[in-house]
């Protein structure tokens, strides 16, 4: 097997065994009930792993996601409850800002020469206090077309829903995988992972590529805070906190490495599963605290950065002795 | 020879820097199916060639014409669209990307919109078939060997730009197989026409393969000629740049007698260098002698442990040790100024006292620390005996010229008392009077009974101090000379001797 599909395998072993382990004590845990739900919680926070993919991808990292996540959250609030707009056109609206929120942070840390590290942080700041501007109360949305959309479901049988936030994911996953594997821009963000000197010496479009892919992620960001205001019917600032490391958790267990050039965008949704399965075996245990969640994912967090390691030192011997 | 068969030719190319000229009025035609080496030693001037040629560095003046046109490249890019491809000997292709997706980056096929990858590949299997390399093309091409990287991104290249292909150190870092399965390609592209410049620092592999040799010298041409008529000791004397009657003779140490203190028998690593043989005695001077890339900083950092020898024995006064590590070196009262002291050898925000104390400080462990007053000592008392000039030993290190800093790195290694002393070009960039004081430092150190190895490209200062000299060539060691056979003839005939390449 070529080792660039370990670290994913790994993640698909250890999601379905961990499955298989939870179904063996709460057999309830496997209905399409559980999934739906599984799909549903995670809607948000697998949407804004996917760009928080293509991002680690190109070796870089967006820390500005949850921020921006609480500011669509409370511009929506604020429009629709206060504006009276429309919210589909509330959408693009948001979606227009937040996309060009990331690129010009992608501008900047291309053409600045700055850290990305640096740059999402400060622009982590400028989206919370955005939103603190807009308002500092939780704003619930009473749009009646809120309704009409949370009411959008397919049944799958068992009782299970697949709401349309849960299958927007599925959908940005999908179109995700093709992006990544099937374009131009794709390969250009593994590329950029690979070493920006010898992609730029190989005629990758640098400047370009890593607007765009910040760009990508303030687009999702955007769809995240979206799919989070249809999911909780309120805008808050303090909403979303951390929800930029919960999505670089999820791509990291899903098997990219932190330093770019390698890794799928799939594997970030079985990260997200993982993390979704721990949370609702806790539910299902009830007498656990929620705590066990980050103490689990801490471990495999760990487990899979030394997997990694691992991986790297083996590949680097057998290099040598070829 | 006619103009038109010409495809590349660059005509008084003139680039300078602050300070310096690197390219002086240079002219360099390449033909249509030709090999054509570059050569020169370092500094000569080579590399910035290639990269005004490759729209790297823009010139100041000149004139380049290819296929008869008169051409300004802006960038690499530029250049590989105009025609002229570059390959080096860093592969500077994505490891992380599949092999199709390295040859097609930028270019892949698509349909509808996407990628069309199954046409990518058998594109990319079709390319490499004309090489002769049957790959898994979506394997990343960090699985395969560098040989078969460097292949890839020649088929790259040639498959970009077409007419002139640049290649710069490409056999660096391969084995004698693998240079076979390069020039395999190499002739055969060139039986299509292309004019290929080669850059390279082994001799041998130029007269295989080149059909015409240019010599740079000081950023000047020394000539161009071809190779069938231009024996191995002209073309040194070309590089090095001194006539072999011109030698000079000076008063040199005699030779020591006695048992050696330091033995290596057997030595060596593969892809470094080849196995060899050393004694050093007390109070001895051996020199090493070669042309650059001969594998004389190898045999260094091999000794010294910063690379591990995979094969033969290391012996001090006899009994058998184990030198692993440059830790398990300085542990043997073992010594080495490396080359590059800008990346290897100082560390330039440390002042001149911090930079002295520390490998001292290291052999030592950090659990016990060498008092201020120590350190003030040890600094004071080096900075008068080596006469470095600094106003005072809290200044910065990289504050210091050249030559001073070289001197502060001595220093640093003689804190440690050395027993065994390695030098690596101690001389190289620094001004004529400092290079004089390092060559007295040498010789009173092998007075006080130190051994010392020293490599220099200087033969004249190598002659003047070694009590015997090591030639090394194509990363073997091919002669010894001692006595007083230790002259700049000797040594010139010694690295152009050509029939008894080492055995490796």
């Amino acid at each position: 097997m070529k080792q660039k599909y370990l670290p994913l395998t790994a993640t698909i072993l250890i999601f379905l065994l961990s499955y298989a382990l939870c179904v063996a004590q709460y057999p309830n845990m496997l209905s399409t009930r559980v999934i739906g739900n599984l799909l549903t919680d995670n809607a948000f926070l697998g949407i804004a792993a996917v760009g928080m993919t293509f991002v680690i991808l190109s070796g870089g990292i967006d820390l500005s996601v949850g921020a921006v996540i609480a500011f669509t959250g409370v511009f929506l609030a604020v429009v629709l409850e206060h504006g009276g707009m429309h919210p589909l056109v509330a959408f693009a609206l948001v979606l227009a800002i937040t996309t060009a929120f990331g690129a010009l942070m992608g501008a900047i840390i291309h053409y600045l020469e700055m850290p990305a590290f640096i740059v999402t942080l400060a622009g982590m700041f400028l989206a919370r206090g955005m939103a603190f501007v807009l308002s500092i109360d939780s704003i619930p949305i009473k749009h009646p077309f809120y309704a009409t959309l949370k009411g959008l479901y397919y049944k799958l049988p068992g009782g299970g829903r697949i709401t349309l936030i849960g299958g927007l994911m599925l959908a940005v996953f999908a179109i995700g995988i093709l992006i990544a594997h099937r374009t131009r821009f794709g390969t250009n963000v593994y590329a950029l992972g690979g070493g920006t000197a010898t992609a730029k010496l190989m005629g990758v479009p640098v400047a370009a590529t890593t607007v765009r892919i910040y760009a990508l992620s303030g687009l999702l960001a955007g769809l995240s805070g979206i799919v989070f205001s249809l999911y909780t019917s309120a805008g808050y600032s303090l909403a979303a906190v951390g929800v930029e490391l919960d999505a670089i958790t999820a791509v990291v267990i899903g098997g990219t490495l932190l330093t770019g050039g390698s890794g799928f965008v799939a594997g970030t949704l079985v990260g997200i599963f993982i993390q979704g399965l721990i949370q609702t075996y806790i539910t299902f245990d009830g007498s656990l605290s929620s705590w066990w969640t980050k103490i689990l994912i801490g471990l495999l967090l760990f487990a899979f950065i030394l997997l990694q390691k691992g991986i790297i030192r083996v590949s680097r011997h057998e290099r040598q002795r070829a | 020879m006619q103009t038109s068969d010409n495809i590349l030719s660059a005509s008084r190319i003139e680039k300078g820097f602050p300070g310096t000229r690197a390219l002086d009025k240079v002219d360099f035609h390449l033909r249509r199916g030709e090999v054509h080496a570059l050569l020169g030693e370092n500094g000569a001037g080579k590399s910035t060639l290639i990269k005004c040629l490759t729209g790297a560095y823009r010139r100041d003046g000149g004139s380049i014409l290819l296929d008869g046109a008169e051409v300004d490249p802006r960038d690499t890019f530029d250049a590989q669209r105009l025609g002229i491809g570059t390959v080096y000997q860093e592969v500077n292709l994505l490891p992380n990307l599949t092999v199709a997706e390295n040859l097609f980056l930028g270019r892949q096929p698509r349909r509808f919109g996407m990628i069309d990858t199954k046409a990518m590949n058998r594109r990319a299997r079709e390319l490499l078939a004309e090489y002769e390399l049957e790959l898994d093309v979506t394997r990343d091409l960090a699985s395969y060997s560098v040989a078969i990287q460097q292949v890839v991104a020649i088929a790259r290249a040639v498959d970009l730009s077409g007419k002139v292909l640049i290649l710069d150190e490409p056999t660096a870092s391969l084995d004698a197989h693998e240079v076979a399965m390069l020039f395999r390609i190499v002739r055969r592209l060139k039986a299509r026409g292309l004019g290929i410049v080669f850059i390279t620092h082994f001799l041998e592999q130029v007269y295989e393969i080149a059909d015409r040799i240019t010599v740079l010298r000081n950023g000047q041409v020394v000539g161009t000629r071809d190779t069938a008529e231009l024996t191995r000791r002209d073309l040194i004397a070309m590089m090095i740049g001194r006539e072999l009657a011109a030698e000079i003779q000076s008063a040199r140490p005699d030779a020591v007698e006695g048992e050696p203190r330091y033995s290596f028998r057997n030595y060596g690593r593969r892809g470094h260098v080849a196995p060899f043989d050393l004694d050093v005695r007390a109070g001895e001077v051996v020199g090493m002698a070669g042309l650059l890339g001969s594998g004389r900083t190898e045999t260094a950092e091999i000794l010294f442990g910063a690379h591990r020898a995979d094969s033969g024995t290391a012996e001090i006064d006899g009994r058998p040790v184990n030198l692993s590590s440059p830790r398990a070196a300085i542990r043997r009262k073992f010594g080495f100024c490396p080359e590059d002291r800008k990346t290897a050898g100082i560390v330039g925000d440390l002042s001149v006292r911090e930079n002295i104390v520390l490998a001292l400080q290291a052999r030592r462990g950090w659990t016990r620390p060498i008092s201020r007053a120590e350190q003030n000592r040890l600094a004071d008392h080096y900075i008068r005996a080596l006469d470095i000039r600094t106003a005072d030993r809290e200044k910065p290190i990289k504050l210091l010229s050249g030559g001073n800093q070289q001197k502060a790195i001595l220093a640093r290694w003689l804190a440690t008392e050395p027993e065994l002393l390695i030098l690596d070009e101690p001389t190289r960039g620094i001004d004529v009077g400092a290079h004089a004081e390092i060559v007295r430092l040498i010789e009173t150190l092998r007075e006080k009974g130190m051994s010392l190895i020293v490599i220099s490209s200087e033969l004249e200062e190598l002659v003047a101090y070694s009590t015997r000299i090591v030639v090394l060539r194509d990363r073997a060691h091919v002669a010894e000379l001692s006595g007083d056979r230790i002259t700049a003839h000797q040594i010139v005939e010694a690295i152009a001797a050509a029939n008894e390449r080492g055995a490796s």
